[in-house]
């Protein structure tokens, strides 16, 4: 058998457990693996500008995959800064694996140079970490860690290496362990079929049926499930900020986002409604509104592979446990088998109320009362110019729900962004992330005036690697969506919502290398996009001034119903 | 309600920690824990108090469950059970009247006074934890000069063992 250092094992584990790319940004606790990455050429290491963005460069890898991304970073300052990225992933349950190094053993909690207790500091924000004692234990780890960051409810996992476990001269015998099994972790395969039954049943009899899916379905892999069950049953199907692209956009059974700036239709649907099938989804507070006046006659089946999701806010009257591939799967064979079917005539009239929803308040927006471009129209144009098929990793704000609102996703995994903890400053690196590993594929990035400078370091990163993503900014000079609030909590006090002293973006791109286009009126939008695209080994910025007193609607009334909204600046339900 | 729940976990460096910062993270009140290795010593024994509705207890359980050390829950609350605590109480014994109080008391409640001095007298005290109050409240604060509690240990009764 082959002797190898901790060192070289760290790299050779992760080239056997199929890693690619791993990203990441050298100190001193790392400098064996550093020495150990650039004598093999299995796994790519890229070099980021700061180690935040390692961690959204291995989330959203994970996001478009379903596999785990891997991100190095040193002991001390390094590993604080990766724990926005974690957090981040842990809140969407993204599975990922992020290397920290350590100070040496003898010297952990010493107050030694560059000790953190990052087991410690991260334990709140992962699935769960684990600290090398013994060097002959790295093999095992690294493969528990990927095994326990993929399976189950996905999430990130901490790796913490102190620096004499990976001492180039100290060598053991190198096996990569083919599986590995915990007789305290062992996630669920099925759901129960008696209580897939009684949903079957449920569904069978329900008048107004949703389907209400979420994350769940992108990360378990479900969507041609959630379709096939979704086409038998001939109800609308709604879906959360994350399971956007579980089902298409563009299918009229789809009734859009629900939820705070969900769309009229499906909160109105989900409020009347009698019956909820909840996959994948966490019913979140930005979901739910009140949970107290959350939809009053309908009956909650929840499908959830964490049985700490189901109950958790909102009390489900049939609680499925599983995953939601395997469980919509025999929830479809059931239901085929059954002897009735759902009433056609009851569908009928629910659909007419949905459609006259739909006509009512159904995606719109004004247009004509400022000669100023709506950000509303950049997102309908990028979705028209990339046929609702482009990678796109949005940041956080206004112009993320504008994206998620009026960009059609058509295909699960492409809609990347961060929701729970919504983090600015993802959108960036996730979209170098997504395209170093999908070179074919168009990647853009959404993002505002805010948050791209919360990473904006990374135009180094892209040069450096000719990672031609494109970058639509929807300027709008200002903190908007915290601009939004103030307007309509605060009376308009825009306290530190400016963003004042802005770069010239366009000559900022250009100092890396890069290309920058400003657009600045609708008419020149489309071909300005085009001319984007059409360079296709470039990296492409385009600074497109949009209306600085757009706000997102619908938006709901805080602790009212999910049918309590505020349609325009003017108009409540 | 309060709930007795009982945990069998892998003997890791920070599984104990895991355990207390979900508490803490997700709101959750401790009234007591204990810990301790099993006879296999691969594993540790856990036991909390809290108190909570059921959906809290729920939740509880759950994400203790969710933990990637922790092998094995249970509430015990759930089932017949048995629950003991111990407790050492050093008290003020400077004349004889409070002596022979102290000593009538022990003897009721079934505890042992194991240690003496002419000014002090310790108790040792094991029972449900309201057995162990009603031993405090019986003597009265004033006299109590330290007391120390281990904290609830509980086990199902009957057959019903909890092991992997
Ligand atoms: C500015 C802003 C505004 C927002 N507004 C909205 C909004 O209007 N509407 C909205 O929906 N969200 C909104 N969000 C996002 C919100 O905060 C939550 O992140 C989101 O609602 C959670 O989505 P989810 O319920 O799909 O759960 P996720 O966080 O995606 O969780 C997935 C769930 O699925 C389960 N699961 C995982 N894998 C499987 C599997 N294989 N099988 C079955 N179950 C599985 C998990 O256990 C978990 O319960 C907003 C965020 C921001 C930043
Ligand atoms: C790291 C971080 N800090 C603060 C916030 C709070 N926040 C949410 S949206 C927002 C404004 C975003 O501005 P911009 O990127 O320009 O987007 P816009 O809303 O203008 O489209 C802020 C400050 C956050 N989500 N993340
Ligand atoms: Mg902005």
């Amino acid at each position: 058998m082959e002797l190898l250092s901790g060192a070289e094992m760290v790299v050779r584990a992760l080239r056997d457990e199929g890693v690619k790319f791993i990203y990441g940004y050298p100190g001193g606790a790392l400098l064996h693996i550093y020495d150990a990455i650039f004598t093999q050429d299995d796994v790519e290491h890229i070099l980021v500008r700061h180690e935040q963005a390692a961690t959204h460069m291995a989330d959203a890898y994970a996001r478009a995959t379903g596999k785990a991304g891997v991100a190095l970073v040193t002991s001390g300052p390094g590993a604080t800064n990766a724990v926005t990225g974690i957090a981040t992933a842990y809140m969407d349950s993204i599975p990922m694996i992020v290397i920290t190094g350590q100070v040496m053993s003898h010297l952990i909690g010493e107050d030694a140079f560059q000790e953190t207790d990052m087991i410690g500091v991260s334990r709140p924000i992962v699935k769960h970490s684990f600290s090398v004692q013994r060097p002959e234990d790295i093999p095992e780890i690294i493969k528990k860690a990927f095994h326990i960051a993929e399976s189950g409810r996905p999430g990130p996992v901490v790796v913490d290496i102190p620096k004499d476990m990976t001492t180039p001269t100290d060598r053991y015998e190198y096996e990569y362990p083919k599986s590995v099994k915990m007789r305290s972790y062992n996630p669920i395969s099925k759901g129960h079929s008696g209580q897939i039954k009684k949903a079957v049943d449920m569904l069978l009899a329900a008048k107004r049926p949703v389907i209400y899916s979420g994350g769940g379905v992108i990360m378990g892999d479900a969507s041609d499930e959630l379709i096939a069950l979704a086409k038998e049953l001939g109800c609308p199907v709604t879906n959360t900020l994350m399971g956007l692209g579980g089902f298409p956009g563009t299918d009229p059974q789809f009734i859009g986002m629900l939820g705070m700036h969900g769309s009229y239709e499906a909160n109105m649907a989900m409020h009347h409604s009698d019956m909820i099938l909840a996959v994948g989804a966490r019913f979140d507070d930005r979901v739910t509104n009140g949970t107290d006046k959350f939809c009053p006659t309908a009956k909650i089946v929840h499908i959830d592979i964490d049985p700490a999701s189901i109950s958790k806010t909102i009390k489900a009257d049939v609680p499925i446990v599983g995953p939601a591939q395997a469980v919509l799967k025999e929830m479809l064979e059931q239901l085929q088998a059954a002897k009735t079917k759902p009433s056609a005539e009851s569908l009928k009239t629910w659909w007419e109320q949905i459609e006259e929803w739909r006509g009512r308040h159904g995606g719109r927006y004004k247009t004509d009362d400022s000669k100023q471009m709506k950000p509303q129209q950049v997102i309908e144009m990028l979705s028209k110019v990339t046929n609702g098929d482009a990678y796109v990793c949005s940041d956080v704000g206004q112009h993320q729900m504008f994206a998620a609102q009026y960009y059609k996703f058509n295909k699960p995994n492409r809609w990347i962004n961060s929701g729970g903890l919504g983090t600015m400053g993802f959108g960036l690196p996730a979209a170098m992330g997504v395209k170093l590993n999908f070179p074919e594929e168009e990647v853009v990035c959404v993002t505002g005036e805010g948050s791209i400078q919360m990473n904006i370091q990374e135009l180094s990163t892209i040069s450096q690697y000719g990672i031609p993503v494109k970058v639509i900014c929807l300027n709008n000079q200002s903190l908007g969506m915290v601009r939004q609030w103030q307007d309509m909590n605060y009376e308009s006090r825009h306290s530190q919502s400016y963003m004042q002293s802005l770069p010239d973006f366009v000559k900022l791109v250009e100092s890396y290398g890069h290309v920058g286009i400003k657009v600045e009126r609708y008419e020149d939008l489309e071909g300005a996009m085009r001319e984007a695209f059409a360079m296709k080994d470039r990296m492409v910025f385009m600074d497109i001034a949009v209306d600085p007193f757009e706000h997102v609607y619908p938006m709901q009334v805080p602790r009212g119903s999910m049918r309590d909204m505020w349609l325009s600046k003017t108009e409540r339900t | 309600m309060r709930h007795i729940i009982s945990v069998l976990m892998e003997n890791e460096p920070g599984a104990l920690s895991r355990v207390v910062g979900l508490f803490s993270q997700r709101n959750f009140n401790i009234e007591s824990l204990t810990v301790a290795p099993t006879e296999d010593e691969t594993l540790s024994r856990l036991t909390v108090t809290t108190i909570g509705d059921d959906r809290v207890v729920e939740q509880i359980t759950k994400q203790l469950n969710k933990l990637i050390d922790i092998v094995k829950v249970v509430d015990l609350t759930e089932g017949d059970h048995l629950e003991r605590e111990l407790m050492m109480i050093k008290m003020k014994a400077n004349n004889g009247t409070v002596r022979a109080e102290i000593k009538r008391t022990t003897d009721i409640f079934r505890g042992t006074i194991i240690d003496v001095t002419p000014n002090t007298f310790t108790v040792q005290l094991v029972g449900a934890s309201s057995k162990l109050d009603a031993f405090i409240e019986a003597l009265g604060t004033s006299n109590i000069m330290e007391v120390v509690r281990s904290g609830v240990s509980g086990i199902a009764r009957g057959e019903k063992v909890l092991s992997v």
